[in-house]
């Protein structure tokens, strides 16, 4: 290890350091009682600190040529710092939605942003990982500490129950991604992903793949290892939902990204129809089970399942334009899907989370500024101009065309005029008259800015995507 | 001799595997995981992977198998039975489905014929571990590192005693909140 | 190969014997000194001096009726205290009780193997002890017993690690697992002297380890009768207080071959050199049964976590830095 190496990896031990700070300072705050009585922003401002440092450090490195750290275990290319980007918004947006939610329902805050900031250095890790080992260990650093904010409402049973839940789920899929890199080990005698693509086309490997994409595909819920998403999506607290619905996709298709495109590509056929396949079944199934909820969390839960099926679709199509346009969804993903949680987060009905739709009538009257973003995000989730979501959803569907898989465009773009309908139900009833009396509105100068940055997010990739676009495509360069 | 030793721990493994699943009592199940751990120690031994073998006993045979019986015994005090729920497959079909299971790994595995070199001389020592987790492997070695604190920090978020809601005064001691998902791991 | 293999058993009977000898006379031991202690005689009727003492106690236990509880679980009831044994004797295998001899024209070496990974193994015996214990007190479906096993296996686990901290201090020092090299580093300087903090740990998790006094929880009479053992006699007694006396040889011997100098010493034959060892930390574990009174469980488990694992750390750390820093 040389301080090459280190400054290589630099962001992540930013986000780990402010961690261990959240920890501590939670520590120092409660003393020797039992539960955490420092509910102030403190651990808000560290984590937010971490995360801004983490952004600096990303930003001073310049976007030069790849570069490979720890004995070709890590690499900090175009992808990398694309994924890192994505993955720092979340955990910002994460952080800056959350504390009038911790205040209200008494989570503790240090474990809550120590937590998050792990995770997303695992989902980093995720997206820089040069070798099937790390890439397990990012995955597990970004899925363990879901698995405990989904339990963290130690007094809610459903929360407890979608803890539960997950981490049985989940370390079900885990165990199966570790017997595909067993397998592709034993196939291919490396677990280097840049040496895999030399390695002999034989039905191990090939098995090793299928479960390395089961593991994977229960982290983004992709059908069929979506069943997990609604219950969690509904029991989680709504932070750390928020937060897990756009990290567990970042790292997952980051990981997708390294293996697929990236590492295999001498394999592209067989892999190929696979992934459409489940594409295809994932959008339809997504969109259709959506259309009938009435809890927006749920809901979101199937749009997540949806939109994984979308993402896909770049992976399906591979070479440089399916996976810029994955990247670039990946970060469009990350704003419109925090912003629409982040209004939820103000809202509470009688002690409660406000989640089923009737509960956003007469938004507009008492909290215009949120009722405009949530019905912004809701477009963009639709995939309607002029945001961002439109432009997303036109660069997969033009990779598909370009891979000439018109099967995958075509049902993309079908299912999403079925999801228009659900999106824009929610939009409508969040700008119209009438009132839930039962439900206040807090207010928070903290989740403000949050959402102000989502929502400028949501508008700025779609209508000028120049720039970003710009970013993605010089980012799989190296891919052609 | 090598072959004879691997065979007996083999069938011995297997043994035990399916004595996890088939035992009736909790504590004869997790004896029979022991008997697999232990088995793969040996299997370790004929990889010429010592320190891993040690360690596979000390971890997970001393520290984490004690752990389950120790569970065991304090949720089912009474001679360890606790109630059985109704298995989702039939016997028979699960059976016949692990046999087809295994038939596909032996057709899939089938296609790998190469025998591994003889370890290098050194091979799987403490030294030879060491030099592996601190140089090539450092930077996956201290994610699990990250890996550990996360878990602890869970266990003790989700473990410890909560105050009944809305009650100031530290309470008398709570039942224990039902599983703490980072605890059962 | 077929002589080594003889001579590997030879040495392996020799040891055994040796080991069940002084178990069967550090039970003598225990009591007569024991009884000088508290002022008492002690058991000295059978044969000179009392030495017949533990021939007459094992023919007595093996003589007594062997029963198995109604509700026992008979399988694990039989095989937990062979569980307590054969970890006890396992562990002989690789402690060095002296350098290579010339016996009859060849280079014999006075262990049985000298592995890279010896420590370890020791602790790998000691952990797979903790099974007779915590599924002695299960199967004998008996509360009294199931508590002490309980007790006990949390206590032996706890203890194991600041055990192995400890260990680990030495291990650094040594530059090796192997017990032989470790022996042969401290030819100069005991490891008593340059690693004083790691001894007393050891010492301390070595009483906790072995369940004896202060330590003796899980048999303490007043509440648990007789703990794990409460239901077994005769000759499953027997294995398990075999068991508890070998873990008290055996830690002695590894406390001489830690941090005493194993064989090393002047004058004296080296066998003879480990012998005394042993036996003087042997009596050491005897005298402070009958000084020190019994911990409460709960001064126990702050005494393991608080104290001794944190100190553990520090030690190893401290060590680390001082190695580093001589480069």
């Amino acid at each position: 290890m040389t301080w090459a190496d280190l400054s290589l990896i630099a962001p992540e031990l930013a986000l780990a350091a402010a961690a261990c700070a959240a920890l501590l300072q939670d520590a120092w705050a409660t003393g020797p009682a039992l539960e955490s009585r420092s509910r102030g922003p403190a651990a808000a401002w560290i984590a937010l600190g971490g995360v801004c440092a983490a952004l600096l450090l990303l930003g001073v490195r310049p976007a030069g040529a790849a570069q490979v750290g720890f004995a070709g275990m890590y690499v900090r290319d175009g992808i990398t710092r694309v994924v890192d980007l994505a993955a720092l918004a979340a955990a910002g947006l994460g952080v800056m939605l959350s504390p009038p939610y911790l205040e209200r329902f008494r989570l503790p805050a240090g474990e809550y942003h120590a937590l998050l900031l792990l995770s997303t250095a695992g989902a980093m890790l995720m997206g820089a990982s040069r070798n099937l080992v790390l890439l397990f260990l990012g995955l597990e650093m970004l899925s363990f500490p879901l698995y405990v904010l989904a339990a963290l409402a130690r007094r809610s049973r459903r929360s407890q129950e979608a803890g539960l839940k997950y981490l049985l789920l989940g370390a079900f899929a885990t165990a199966f991604f570790v017997y595909g890199v067993a397998l592709v080990y034993g196939a291919s005698g490396t677990a280097d992903l840049s040496r895999l693509g030399r390695a002999p086309d034989v039905p191990l490997l090939h098995a090793g793949v299928a479960f390395l994409v089961i593991g994977l595909g229960f982290e983004a819920a992709l059908v069929p290892f979506h069943a997990w998403a609604p219950d969690v999506y509904e029991g989680a607290p709504m932070p750390a939902t928020a937060f897990m619905s756009v990290i567990a996709k970042v790292g997952a298709f980051a990981g997708l990204l390294r293996l697929f495109p990236q590492a295999l590509p001498q394999l592209a056929p067989a892999w190929g129809q696979m992934l459409a396949a489940i594409a295809v079944a994932t959008m339809i199934l997504g969109n259709l089970a959506a259309l009938a909820q009435s809890n927006v969390k749920r809901l979101l839960a199937y749009s997540g399942v949806a939109h994984a099926g979308y993402i896909l679709i770049g992976i399906a199509s591979g070479g440089p334009a399916g996976s810029s346009a994955v990247l670039y969804y990946l970060l469009v993903y990350v704003a419109m899907n925090l912003g629409a949680f982040g209004v939820l987060l103000l809202l509470e009905r009688r002690g409660e989370e406000a989640d089923r739709v009737e509960d956003l009538a007469g938004l507009l009257g008492r909290a215009p500024w949120a009722a405009v973003v949530l019905a912004a995000c809701m477009v963009s989730l639709a995939g309607l101009p002029p945001t961002a979501g439109f432009i997303a959803k036109l660069y997969l569907f033009r990779a598909a065309l370009q891979d000439h898989r018109v099967a995958l465009a075509l049902v993309g773009a079908l299912t999403s005029v079925v999801s228009v309908y659900y999106y824009l139900r929610v939009a409508s009833v969040a700008l119209s008259a009438g009132a839930a009396d039962a439900v206040a509105v807090r207010h928070s100068r903290f989740a403000g800015v949050g959402l102000a940055l989502a929502a400028a997010g949501v508008l700025w990739l779609g209508i000028v995507p120049g720039a970003i676009t710009a970013l993605v495509q010089q980012a799989v360069q190296a891919l052609r | 001799m090598e072959a004879v030793l691997f065979g007996i721990t083999a069938v011995l493994a297997l043994a035990g595997g399916v004595g996890v699943v088939a035992a009736r009592q909790p504590v004869h199940s997790a004896l029979a995981l022991l008997l697999v751990l232990l088995s793969l120690a040996v299997d370790y031994l004929l990889l010429a992977a010592q320190f891993i073998a040690a360690l596979q006993v000390i971890v997970y045979a001393g520290a984490i198998v004690v752990l389950f019986v120790f569970i065991i015994m304090l949720l089912h005090t009474r001679s360890g039975e606790g109630p059985r729920a109704g298995a989702g497959l039939p016997r028979a079909g699960a059976g016949v489905l692990c046999g087809l299971f295994g038939l596909a790994l032996l057709a899939l595995a089938a296609g790998v014929r190469e025998t591994a070199p003889p370890p290098a001389p050194g091979f799987g020592t403490i030294q030879d571990v060491g030099r592996a987790l601190f140089g090539r492997y450092l930077l996956p070695f201290e994610a699990a590192s990250a890996l550990l604190l996360i878990g602890m920090v869970g266990a003790v978020a989700l473990g410890k005693r909560l105050r009944p809601a809305g009650d100031p005064s530290p309470g008398r001691p709570q039942a224990p909140p039902a599983g703490g998902p980072a605890r059962a791991r | 190969m077929a002589a080594t293999l003889l001579i590997d058993a030879i040495k392996s009977a020799v040891i055994l014997g040796g080991v069940l000898t002084a178990f069967a006379y550090v039970t003598l031991l225990e009591r007569r000194l024991l009884a000088r202690f508290q002022l008492r005689v002690g058991p000295n009727r059978v044969g000179p001096l009392g030495l017949l003492q533990p021939l007459a106690d094992g023919i007595k236990l093996i003589f007594k009726e062997h029963f198995v509880p109604a509700g026992a679980d008979r399988l694990v009831y039989l095989v937990a205290p062979l569980i307590t044994v054969v970890a006890a004797l396992f562990v002989y295998a690789v402690i060095p009780i002296g350098p290579p001899v010339r016996l009859f024209g060849r280079e014999v070496t006075l262990y049985v193997a000298d592995v890279n990974i010896g420590v370890l193994l020791v602790l790998a015996a000691s952990s797979i002890g903790v099974y007779g214990i915590i599924l002695g007190g299960w199967a004998s479906d008996n509360k009294y017993a199931l508590l002490g096993g309980l007790r006990s296996s949390a206590q032996v686990i706890s203890y194991e690690l600041a055990l192995g901290l400890a260990v680990l201090g030495v291990v650094l020092a040594a530059g090796s697992l192997s017990l032989v090299d470790i022996v042969r580093a401290q030819s100069h300087l005991w490891f008593i002297v340059t690693q004083p903090a790691a001894f007393v740990l050891f010492l301390i998790a070595a009483f906790a380890e072995t369940n004896r006094a202060p330590f003796d929880l899980p048999e303490a009479e007043q509440e648990l009768i007789a703990g794990y053992q409460t239901e077994y006699g005769g000759f499953t007694f027997a294995m398990f207080y075999l068991g508890e006396y070998v873990g008290v040889i055996t830690m002695g011997a590894l406390i001489t071959t830690l941090f005493l100098g194993g064989w090393q010493g002047p004058l004296l034959p080296p066998v003879l050199w480990f012998l005394i060892k042993v036996f003087a930390v042997v009596c050491v574990f005897i005298w402070v049964r009958a000084t020190l009174p019994r911990l409460r469980y709960d001064q126990l488990m702050a005494l393991g976590w608080r104290v001794l694992v944190p100190a553990g750390l520090l030690n190893l750390a401290v060590t680390a830095l001082v190695i580093v820093a001589r480069g």
